[in-house]
């Protein structure tokens, strides 16, 4: 398989079901799937001839509160052979349970228990999915974007019980978010203050 | 009467000097036989990408050098080149020169860290001694040219900061022709050493399709013999105008990965002298003023470019909606920046793909079977930086 178009038109009708959208971005492959057909296009994309998707780069999820299918799981995949990378991605709820990759990519282990620190996502059949990067017995997925980006608790050492402590975390000033936007262009708070003055008035 | 013997748990760190930083790896012990490894990592984790969410674009980039601090501007190239491929922007000849001048001088400072600690580790002293005056001088050149000897805070999106200071060229010529030698001396005390050999050979050994399997990037991979290196696959700035050579092993094995790396160090001088020989005066960064900020003596004179310095330190520059996924060669694999731009000067995601987050959780595989005293050895060769583990 020479080009990506080529690839791509060959992945559209092999797997013409389970194919939601594709499109052609940056030099790779964006493919949109369910969330069900995962494992059949995985294994589609690792072992056909023409793809050889072997190396499994990264899992990740891109956080949308505001939307009902919450988060978007995407898998970087690379194949040697052709030199060409596909993103797969999925949109799931904030309850949904997904497969894991692990007997498919080994690598996904650690991924998927990233993921699942970080965005407190669930993956069924895992090998052991315990938390990574946090502290033992820490609470919250911090990369949620409703998670403050001071964290709840901070440790310090407490001189009269003589060891390190944890307590609610205490500003002396609150975390600033200036807003840059151009006054010419009408700020949003500024909008809203017109607004809901208009509606007093 | 038959006794009961149980595995021993031993805790391996977070403060054992092999462990090349803050790694806690529980192994489970048959005897001196490790039966099993599981490293506990997160100890050095500083939500760097939480944090990069609430930086604007320019803000961001000194967050990549905190990743593998070993060889820090090799990761702002990523971060610079996922940027400027979404804003469509060329990066002038000269800026694309300096970038990968310096990327090599990264690649050479990991290499002799990752080199003489290896042998450190397995028992032999002077090579850290002469490898790390080496990494002195180099780190000089970080800070001749960005002021500062680690976190550089170097790379742009649309070239560089600012310009090489005068001089600085010709020192790094002069350090091209003096460091082969150095090479050649720990290759002396290295390459055909009677205990090196003994703590490496058939050690660790990756198999193709497991190095495949594991995620393994870099030297990792090449070690195992699949010629594969994103700036021959996929050339990035100015790498297809350069000429080098990508070495491989046959074993995969511990000492073949040392073998490698000194090979690589030779390759990335030869690219240094052809960035130094090709390098022209010009632009050292992208003219357009909505992305890069104009110059003192500008702003001094024209409102424009006032306005423009302002609102670039303020709100910074806006980049379209868009998602990409790019990767550079690091010294150590495949580092990888995955970008979510919303329109608005900051990001809505980036993930950091780190190398060294795959190769590490492939210790068990790579352990398992091996003597106690081979961890600290093959670990090495893993060439694990905390910072960029853990993000």
């Amino acid at each position: 398989m020479k080009s990506l178009i080529d690839l791509e038109k060959k992945i559209n009708s092999e797997l013409t079901t389970k194919i939601n959208k594709t499109k052609i971005n940056h030099n790779q492959i964006y493919i949109e799937i369910d969330k069900e057909d995962l494992i059949d296009v995985l294994l589609f994309v690792k072992t056909n001839k023409d793809a050889k998707f072997r190396q499994l780069i990264d899992i990740t999820v891109v956080d949308y509160p505001e939307e009902a299918q919450r988060f978007k799981i995407v898998y970087l995949l690379l194949s040697h052979e052709f030199n060409q990378r596909i993103v797969l991605s999925y949109f799931i709820n904030e309850k949904e349970v997904i497969s894991s990759i692990t007997s498919i990519f080994p690598s996904a282990n650690w991924m998927e228990r990233e993921v699942f620190d970080m965005y407190g996502v669930n993956f069924k059949d895992h090998p052991d999915l315990r938390r990574i990067l946090t502290d033992y017995g820490f609470e919250g997925h911090p990369l949620r974007k409703d998670f403050p980006l001071t964290g709840h608790i901070e440790s310090r050492y407490s001189e009269e019980q003589k060891k390190v402590i944890n307590e609610p975390v205490k500003l002396e000033q609150n975390y600033r978010n200036f807003d840059y936007e151009s006054p010419w262009e009408g700020t949003k708070y500024i909008k809203e203050q017109v607004n809901t003055d208009d509606k007093k008035n | 009467m038959t006794k009961k013997i149980k595995n021993l748990n031993l805790n391996f760190g977070p403060q054992h000097p092999a462990a090349h930083g803050v790694l806690r790896l529980i192994l489970e012990l048959d005897g001196e036989v490790v039966e099993k490894a599981d490293p506990h990592i997160g100890l050095l984790h500083r939500g760097t990408e939480k944090l990069i969410e609430n930086k604007t674009y320019m803000q961001a980039v000194p967050y990549f050098d905190r990743l593998d601090y070993v060889a820090p501007m090799n990761q702002e190239h990523a971060f610079a080149l996922a940027i400027e491929k979404i804003l469509g922007i060329d990066v002038p000849i000269r800026a694309q020169y300096i970038r990968v001048m310096f990327c090599e001088i990264g690649r050479i400072l990991s290499h002799i860290l990752n080199v003489t600690t290896q042998a450190l580790d397995v028992g032999a002293l002077t090579p850290s001694l002469w490898g790390f005056e080496e990494r002195e001088t180099l780190m000089t050149f970080y800070e001749r040219a960005s002021g500062s000897r680690l976190h550089a805070n170097y790379f742009r999106a649309g070239g560089v900061h600012q310009d090489l200071p005068v001089g600085l060229e010709k020192d790094i010529a002069k350090f091209c022709e003096t460091f082969p030698k150095v090479i050649n001396d720990l290759e002396n005390l290295l390459t055909d050493n009677r205990i090196f050999k003994q703590r490496n050979v058939d050690i660790g050994i990756v198999s193709k399709e497991d190095a495949l399997d594991y995620s393994f990037s870099g030297v990792m991979i090449r070690g195992s013999g699949i010629p594969w290196d994103l700036r021959k696959s996929q050339p990035y700035d100015c790498y297809d105008q350069l000429e080098f050579k990508i070495p491989i092993g046959k074993n995969g094995d511990c000492y073949d990965r040392y073998l490698c790396r000194i090979e690589e160090m030779r390759e990335s001088v030869f690219i240094i002298k052809q960035c130094l020989a090709k390098m022209e005066k010009g632009p050292i960064k992208t003219f357009d003023g909505k992305i890069s900020p104009p110059s003192k003596k500008e702003i001094k004179q024209s409102m424009e470019a006032l306005i423009h310095h302002f609102k670039l330190f303020t709100e910074g520059y806006r980049v379209p909606e868009d998602e990409i996924y790019t990767a550079v060669e690091a010294p150590k694999g495949e580092f990888g920046v995955y970008l979510i731009s919303d329109g608005s000067s900051k990001p809505y995601k980036c993930k950091i793909r780190a190398p060294g987050f795959s190769h590490l959780q492939s210790m068990d595989y790579l352990i398992k079977g091996h003597m106690l005293a081979d961890v600290p050895a093959v670990l090495g060769s893993l060439d694990i930086v905390f910072g960029e583990v853990d993000r």
